[in-house]
């Protein structure tokens, strides 16, 4: 198999699998174990068949650019190193899968499980063979985001929630702060592929940023890996389901922190600082996880402090800047692995069989599933580094380098010592966890009877338990290759001697090791008087729990600060925020003039035409009105707007913009009567004459704003003046112009332009509008009309009266607005025609499918002001504004996708004329079919909008004759005109 | 020219701003109108005033700019002038629900505290 696919096959195919498991059915617990099984082996097998090229001492590669830009490539790359790290991930992976299986109860959604599991894999696998480091950080985050869901699996209870966010919390921040470690670095070596990383370890250590390098990427390594001061969340985590525990934080997550240190180890170690920081929290980590283990009375919460004990054992051995260190990292990584995965599967079986895993609950169990108990002791020797085990061997290795290890600060000297108790913590704490589960009387009061699991739920924990003992019988034969081939790939040539047996001679390391197991017996012996007391916790440090801290420090940021800066730098209130957004504008354009300038511009203005300034004389003067009236006369002002409209519409005519015309004159008409529709439901607001005036305040209030409105009308006006007195630029136009008729097959540029250069904007435009129309219709559906300010005119109370003479008849009572009536009704077809002539000729004149469905829509609203809602909506039946909207999207779009039929990107259009009886010559651009589409979504959705309104108005009337029939009751004849 | 045009620009976005900053409803609304009257015209200024020059092309013409008009800002004009009455309806519903819901038509949903 090429490397390329073999690579690549092991990331996708874990993301696959995962797709896969998350689609299977909630129930399907054996298929998707299956599969997730099936998935690990496979990757497991390829692993192997890598290990020729690899232990020849070659690297598999594979590359696909990404962002060639930045420089930045796919890359995946596994030597030794990231060899050893998937089969560890793969290996432990498919036996964790199948002890899930059997662990999993049938009522959970497994398949779910199973899926997370297996996206968590392929993020470790992408973690350790990622050939550049911003994919790795890339990586890294999505196993931060994946051990979060598998942390909080069971998310119905509070602790795997809780759980779950402190480890996303903590780990993913971690990996940001990882991120800007990465580019830091990337930027000292100039390239982000690990080679070069590597092979650049002089110039990182000497360059002034290394500092800063190397504290974000601990912060990264260190959060993932649970240590001092960061260890807080992985206790936290073990509400997870235990297989996520066996795996997660045994072999794989925490196992990432380490997996960084050791693989940047020959670009950054070597440093004083690098032997402080990472040595130091080692060390600390160390010593402080075992100490609190001894005292947890929940299995899986001894063995999470354990394994921060551990992990920092190992970063204290990275730290120490030794090669031969790095070996005994290593290798711990390997055993801790081993071990600790089976100790964590033990405890799952325990819990699974008894119901607690309440270390002062269960005793004795040795008797109840006595081969479980002979696989946990094997484990928990190992832990607690009992020769012939596998964790004997590393530890060994542990206490050669405590004693000759070299660094500033005599801290060394104090080395063997820590490191002597800190196994004699492990001693007692393994002790603890074999004696208090197996040994002792018959448990009494657990909520299942114990007994053995089921055989294949044993089985990993058996091949696990098996590793341990052959490694630590024959470790140069079992796992000696493979070390060797790891350190190789880390430490290149320069491979210290080490040697990997069991017996080395009466020397030093083997009389601490037998120190600390004296020392650790007696240890547990003493303190037996505390553990079997009620007491919660350890001694001494029972005070500095992080989980409160960290809890604090959240609430802190996530809440009080966030609530202390919203109250300074937000407002809930409208006026403020736009007050600030034209402050900021004006602002912004006054900065701009200030730095660049503003001189005259090259072009002469034209001359003043009179009869344009009087049309704006007018114009201003209705602006300047509307303004002034829009709070007390509203009907004024609206008309004001409207005349500031049509001077807007006369100005389009006389520089040469017919379309644009047309357009203002018939929205303006649409808009007015939208607004029209909506006077009645405003509150009335009389002007109260000789009142003294305002407020000091409200008038300072008022100057204020009269300024920034001065201040930004005058500043638009300056602009545009600057701009129409420049020669305007040609961007696009020459370029529109020249081919609107050659290639696009029609005189009238504007539309043209519309429907055929920009008809992607425009589709977009009116998906918009009928977005808006959708949204008005929706919430006038469940709209709760004021009550009315003005009373109803006198034919509707005339009507009414009738109406509740004699109900049910609803015979019109008089003619009101005969001639109007009759003038509309007449003027409706010529109306549909106008329209009609627009939309056809668009394309070669002006008019187009916007103006010609505003005027249908004017049409019709005539006939719903005149003949009123009832009467016209029995005529007009056919009249389903959605219908259109539906119709006009699906056409736009259609002839859109239709040119992809023909094999030109979307929106292509086809043009020719063709000749009509009657009509004569046409223009028939695929482009007016498009058109088509606009003008029906244009009718739709302006009369959804302007009959939903006017709906409201009969629902407001039904209201009314409620009301009506409640006064005449009451025999009142007016109705009381409600205002607030 | 140029001039009465700035200054109508001018008048309509001051009147706008003015309206825009007011606490009712419905003088916010007309103040989004006329705002967008002035913005309009400013988008439309862009492509220089031209009056009498041709906006339609002869059948077959290549067209040049010194013959014809600025299609480009013409064009963003008509899709803004659309968009802006559907926007201008949206805002007033919104606001009649609000003043439905709340009893008042302050922009706040509620009278200012004195």
């Amino acid at each position: 198999m090429p490397e390329t696919v073999l690579l690549l096959t092991l990331i996708v195919l874990p993301f696959a699998g995962a797709v896969a498991a998350g689609l299977m059915p909630t129930h399907a617990r054996n298929a998707a174990g299956a599969l997730a099984g099936a998935v690990a082996l496979f990757c497991l097998l390829l692993v192997w068949v890598a290990y020729p090229t690899v232990s020849a001492g070659d690297v598999l590669r594979a590359e696909w650019a990404w962002m060639p830009a930045l420089g930045l490539n796919f890359s995946l790359r596994m030597d030794g190193f990231a060899w050893l790290f998937a089969g560890l991930v793969m290996g432990i992976g498919a036996l964790v899968v199948l002890y899930a299986r059997y662990y999993m109860a049938e009522d959970d959604p497994v398949p779910r499980f199973f899926a997370f599991l297996l996206a968590f894999m392929g993020a470790m696998t992408g973690v350790v063979i990622s050939g550049n480091l911003v994919q790795l950080a890339f990586f890294w985050e999505l196993t931060s985001l994946f051990s979060f869901l598998l942390i909080g699996y069971w998310h119905h209870t509070t602790a795997a929630r809780e759980g779950a966010r402190m480890a996303l919390t903590v780990t993913a921040t971690g990996g940001l702060a990882l991120f800007a470690g990465v580019l830091v670095l990337g930027h000292i070596v100039g390239t982000y592929e690990l080679d070069a990383v590597l092979a650049a370890g002089d110039r990182i250590r000497e360059h002034p940023l290394y500092l800063l390098a190397l504290i974000l990427i601990l912060l990264g390594a260190l959060t993932k890996s649970a240590q001092f001061p960061f260890q807080f969340w992985l206790p936290n985590a073990m509400a997870a389901p235990t297989p996520v525990s066996a795996y997660l934080h045994s072999a794989t997550l925490v196992k990432a922190g380490v997996f960084l240190l050791a693989r940047l180890w020959p670009a950054m170690a070597g440093t004083d600082a690098w032997f402080l920081l990472v040595g130091g929290a080692g060390l600390v980590t160390m010593l402080l996880g075992a100490y609190v283990a001894i005292f947890q009375n929940d299995l899986k919460g001894l063995l999470a402090y354990s394994t921060i004990s551990h992990l920092g054992l190992i970063t204290l051995l990275l730290g120490l800047d030794s090669q031969l260190a790095l070996v005994a990292a290593v290798f711990h990584i390997l055993n801790h692995a081993a071990f600790k995965a089976s100790l964590f599967m033990a405890a799952g079986i325990i819990d699974h069989e008894t119901g607690t895993r309440d270390i002062r609950r269960l005793s004795g169990l040795n008797r109840s599933m006595p081969f479980t108990g002979r696989l946990a002791l094997v484990a928990a020797a190992a832990m607690a580094g009992v020769p012939l085990l596998n964790g004997f061997i590393s530890k060994e290795m542990f206490f050669a380098e405590a004693l000759s290890a070299e660094g500033p600060l005599g801290l060394v000297k104090i080395l063997p010592f820590a490191a002597m108790l800190g196994s004699a913590f492990s001693v007692a704490y393994s002790l603890r966890f074999i004696h208090g589960a197996f040994f002792g009387p018959d448990p009494v009061d657990l909520p299942r009877t114990p007994h053995e699991p089921a055989t294949w739920m044993r089985f990993p924990v058996e091949i696990l338990v098996l590793i341990c003992l052959g490694v630590g019988v024959l470790p140069a034969a079992t796992v000696g290759p493979f070390l060797d081939l790891a350190v190789r790939s880390v430490l290149g040539n320069e491979v210290p001697y080490y040697s990997l047996s069991v017996w080395h001679g009466f020397n030093f390391p083997l009389l601490m090791s037998f120190i600390a197991l004296a020392g650790g017996v007696a240890l547990y012996l003493l303190l037996q008087g505390w553990l079997r007391s009620e007491t919660e916790g350890e001694p001494l440090l029972r005070r500095f729990e992080g989980k409160r801290i960290f809890e604090r420090a959240m609430v802190f940021l996530s809440w009080r600060l966030a609530r202390r800066l919203e109250g300074i730098a937000s407002t809930r209130r409208l006026q403020p925020q736009l007050r600030l957004i034209v402050a900021v504008a004006f602002l912004a354009g006054g900065a701009a003039v200030w730095v660049r300038g503003l001189g005259p511009g090259n072009l002469p203005p034209a001359p003043v035409d009179p009869v344009l300034a009087l049309v704006w004389a007018v114009g201003g003067t209705c602006a300047l009105g509307a303004a002034m009236l829009a709070k007390f006369h509203r009907l004024a002002a609206l008309i004001l707007v409207g005349g500031a409209g049509l001077a807007v519409c006369v100005t389009f005519v006389w520089f040469s913009a017919p379309d644009l015309a047309l357009t203002q004159l018939t929205v303006e008409v649409v808009t007015t009567v939208l607004l029209l529709l909506g006077l009645r439901w405003l509150p009335k607001r009389v002007e109260v004459p000789g009142d003294g005036g305002p407020e000091v305040l409200t008038r300072a209030r008022r100057l204020r704003d009269l300024g920034l409105a001065v201040s930004a009308g005058g500043g638009l006006a300056a602009l545009s003046y600057a701009v129409m007195t420049r020669t305007p630029p040609e961007l696009l136009a020459r370029d529109f112009l020249a081919r609107a008729y050659t290639e696009g097959g029609g005189t009238n540029v504007v539309n043209v332009t519309l429907v055929d250069f920009r008809a992607f904007d425009t589709l977009g435009e009116i998906f918009v509008v009928a977005a808006v129309a959708l949204a008005t219709y929706a919430l006038l559906r469940r709209f709760r009309p004021a009550a009315d300010s003005v009373e109803p005119p006198v034919q509707q109370q005339d009507q009414l009266s009738a109406d509740l003479a004699e109900p049910g008849t609803e015979r019109p009572v008089a003619d009101w607005l005969l001639v109007p009536f009759t003038l509309t009704r007449l003027i409706f077809p010529v109306m549909a025609l106008v329209a009609a002539f627009l939309l056809l000729r668009g394309h070669d004149l002006p008019g187009g499918g916007f103006s010609a469905g505003m005027v249908v829509a004017i049409a019709v609203i005539l006939q719903y002001m005149i003949g009123g809602t009832a009467w016209t909506e029995d005529r007009l039946a056919w009249l389903r504004p959605r219908v259109w909207i539906g119709a006009g999207l699906l056409l736009a779009s259609g002839t859109g996708l239709a040119a992809l039929g023909f094999g030109r990107p979307f929106l292509t259009s086809y043009f020719g004329y063709i000749n009509l009886p009657v009509i004569g010559e046409m223009p028939t651009a695929s482009a007016l079919i498009f058109d088509i589409g606009v003008f029906a979504l244009v009718v739709g959705a302006t009369l959804l909008m302007l009959v939903a309104l006017a709906h409201q108005s009969v629902r407001g009337r039904r209201a009314t004759s409620r009301a009506l029939a409640s006064l005449a009751k009451a025999g009142r004849a007016r109705i009381l005109a409600g205002d607030d | 020219m140029e001039l009465v045009v700035s200054l109508a620009i001018g008048v309509l976005a001051g009147s706008g701003v003015w309206l825009l900053l007011r606490p009712r409803t419905f003088q916010v609304t007309i103040g989004l109108a006329l705002l967008s009257y002035a913005v309009n015209l400013f988008i439309f200024s862009t492509g220089g005033l031209r009056t009498g020059a041709d906006a339609i092309l002869g059948r077959g013409q290549v067209g040049t700019l010194a013959e014809f008009t600025d299609p480009v800002p013409q064009a963003l004009v008509l899709t803004a002038i659309v968009i802006g009455f559907a926007t201008t309806a949206l805002l007033l519903v919104v606001l009649l629900a609000a003043r439905g819901l709340t009893g008042t038509d302050h922009v706040d949903g509620r009278e200012r505290d004195r």
